[in-house]
């Protein structure tokens, strides 16, 4: 019988771990079955709702369409490992500061999608709302800009208008505003 | 899910070698839509190939002016692209128009062309299907059809092809070049897509282990004059009910040269090639680009559910084409 099973080298939060998992298993079932890091949320398991939001060599992707195997060599960043101690991630500060949640189940993705967010936006990356006009960074953030650019995370409990709030903020504070 | 083995391919061309040996094998490039269709039951592979970590992500601007784009590049990559924004902003509008930021940095372009129909029932296991299933019959003519397809339909099958990314590569004549086991061949975009006849399980005319190694966008003198428009059922972050991708040059009023490809209403990017044909050479009118629009949907043959696409693409066009105009005034 062939292998239908393989060896994962994966780092995750700065941790390097070694695990052996059927070949079926995505990320998102690494994190929460293997190693016990259950923040990041499964919601639609279809990469359409966004709870399973990880950053992928610091690139925002669904982990829940992500095999393990694929992401062998990769470094996972969850939200458990985005705070330094107790302090709180900006995001996360912000999101607490602005009451960006109800339920909560959402949040995690929403928090990890929203920092890769803002690197792509400090990268000046434009986005469909941007059109044909350039995209120049932090500067040309706004409400419309937040909303495009969050359009992979779903909240069922209709927080938007805080998490749009908290994020505006943070555009704020990344061009020298307070 | 079945359970599958898994190589990471060193190679394209032991990559080829593995999938043609192995019908029950796939390329896995971002999964995005495999892995999907895998937990769905659609797909039920015995082997992925994994073709994501080949070297074949550079983004190129050729000397004459073309693209070259590498299959396993990301869609936001390629998105971002400055000189991608500047010489060719429909490639760069189509990709940001698609999906969400997550889903754009995991998909490549290749896998964004090979990517299946999102129709309702060739994703539901439990339906008929002639794509999924071939002879199994089609149930969305009788049923839920307002998403589907209104020109190059077939008895067997309604479904549309997906890809934005394809759209504007149609419009732009882009080629793209595949590896399989008898070597190198290059494949025009627009004849990459079958239409569905009486083989809809056939998207396109790849066989069975060739993979797409790079497209190639040629050179445009008015490329930089292009734009992609999409109008759907939500803001942001769902498929096309029509999209346009358009590229126009006008001098002295008339149009010197055209192209036109819509999204969302056929099995394949659908080149408007009679619209193009009737517009060279006229003035640059809105009720010009209304006429020629109208008579290349003369050919289509819509349903109950999705005839509002046959005005709605009408206008689409038309107004992507004057704002285009407007643009060169």
């Amino acid at each position: 019988m062939p292998r239908t099973d393989s060896v994962v080298r994966i780092e995750v939060n700065g941790a390097d771990h070694e695990v052996t998992v059927d070949n079926r298993t995505t990320v998102l079932d690494l994190l929460r079955e293997h190693l016990g890091l259950t923040g990041t949320k499964k919601g639609c398991d279809h990469g359409q709702c966004g709870a399973c939001t990880v950053l992928v060599d610091g690139r925002r992707m669904n982990s829940c369409l992500l095999l393990a195997v694929s992401a062998g060599g990769a470094a996972i960043r969850t939200v458990e490992g985005l705070a330094t101690g107790e302090e709180l991630h900006p995001v996360q500060q912000a999101f607490v500061d602005c009451d960006a949640l109800q339920c909560g189940y959402c949040t995690p993705g929403q928090i990890c999608s929203a920092v890769a967010m803002l690197d792509e936006v400090s990268h000046a990356w434009p986005s469909a709302v941007t059109g044909a006009a350039p995209f120049t960074g932090p500067g040309d953030l706004d409400a419309a800009e937040v909303r495009e650019r969050m359009n992979g995370n779903l909240c069922r409990c209709g927080a938007y208008v805080n998490i749009v709030d908290a994020l505006l903020g943070i555009g704020l504070t990344m061009r020298g505003e307070p | 899910m079945r359970p599958f083995r898994y190589e990471r391919a060193t190679d394209a061309a032991s990559a080829v070698a593995l999938v043609s040996a192995d019908p029950d094998a796939r390329f896995l490039g971002g999964g995005t839509n495999l892995v999907d269709l895998m937990k769905l039951g659609v797909e039920r592979p015995g082997l992925l190939v994994d073709v994501s970590g080949l070297e074949r992500s550079g983004i190129e601007v050729l000397a004459d002016g073309g693209l070259r784009i590498g299959a396993q590049v990301r869609n936001s990559d390629l998105a971002v692209d400055p000189l991608v924004r500047e010489r060719f902003p429909v490639l760069s509008q189509a990709l940001l128009s698609g999906a969400s930021g997550q889903l754009r940095n995991a998909a490549t372009v290749g896998g964004n062309l090979l990517q299946r129909t999102r129709c309702l029932y060739f994703q539901d296991v439990t339906k008929p299907c002639n794509k999924r299933a071939p002879g199994t019959g089609c149930p969305a003519r009788a049923g839920e059809h307002r998403d589907m397809a209104i020109l190059g339909t077939s008895d067997a099958c309604i479904a549309t092809h997906p890809s934005d990314l394809a759209v504007a590569l149609t419009a732009l004549d882009a080629r793209v070049n595949v590896v399989g086991v008898d070597g190198v061949r290059t494949v025009p975009v627009t004849e990459l897509y079958r239409l569905p006849g009486a083989e809809p399980e056939r998207d396109t005319v790849l066989q069975h282990g060739e993979l797409i190694e790079r497209i190639d966008v040629p050179p445009s003198s008015f490329a930089t004059r292009s734009a992609y428009r999409k109008v759907r059922d939500r803001a942001s972050f769902a498929f096309a009910l029509v999209s346009v991708a358009a590229a126009l040059d006008v001098a002295d009023g008339a149009v010197q040269d055209v192209r036109v490809a819509l999204g969302g209403v056929a099995p394949r990017p659908w080149r408007a090639t009679s619209a193009e044909a009737a517009l060279r050479g006229r003035p640059a009118t809105a009720a010009n680009f209304v006429d020629a629009i109208s008579a290349e949907l003369e050919a289509a043959a819509p349903l109950p559910g999705n005839a509002f696409k046959v005005p709605l693409a009408r206008n689409v066009v038309a107004r992507v084409l004057e704002d285009l105009a407007e643009a060169t005034r």
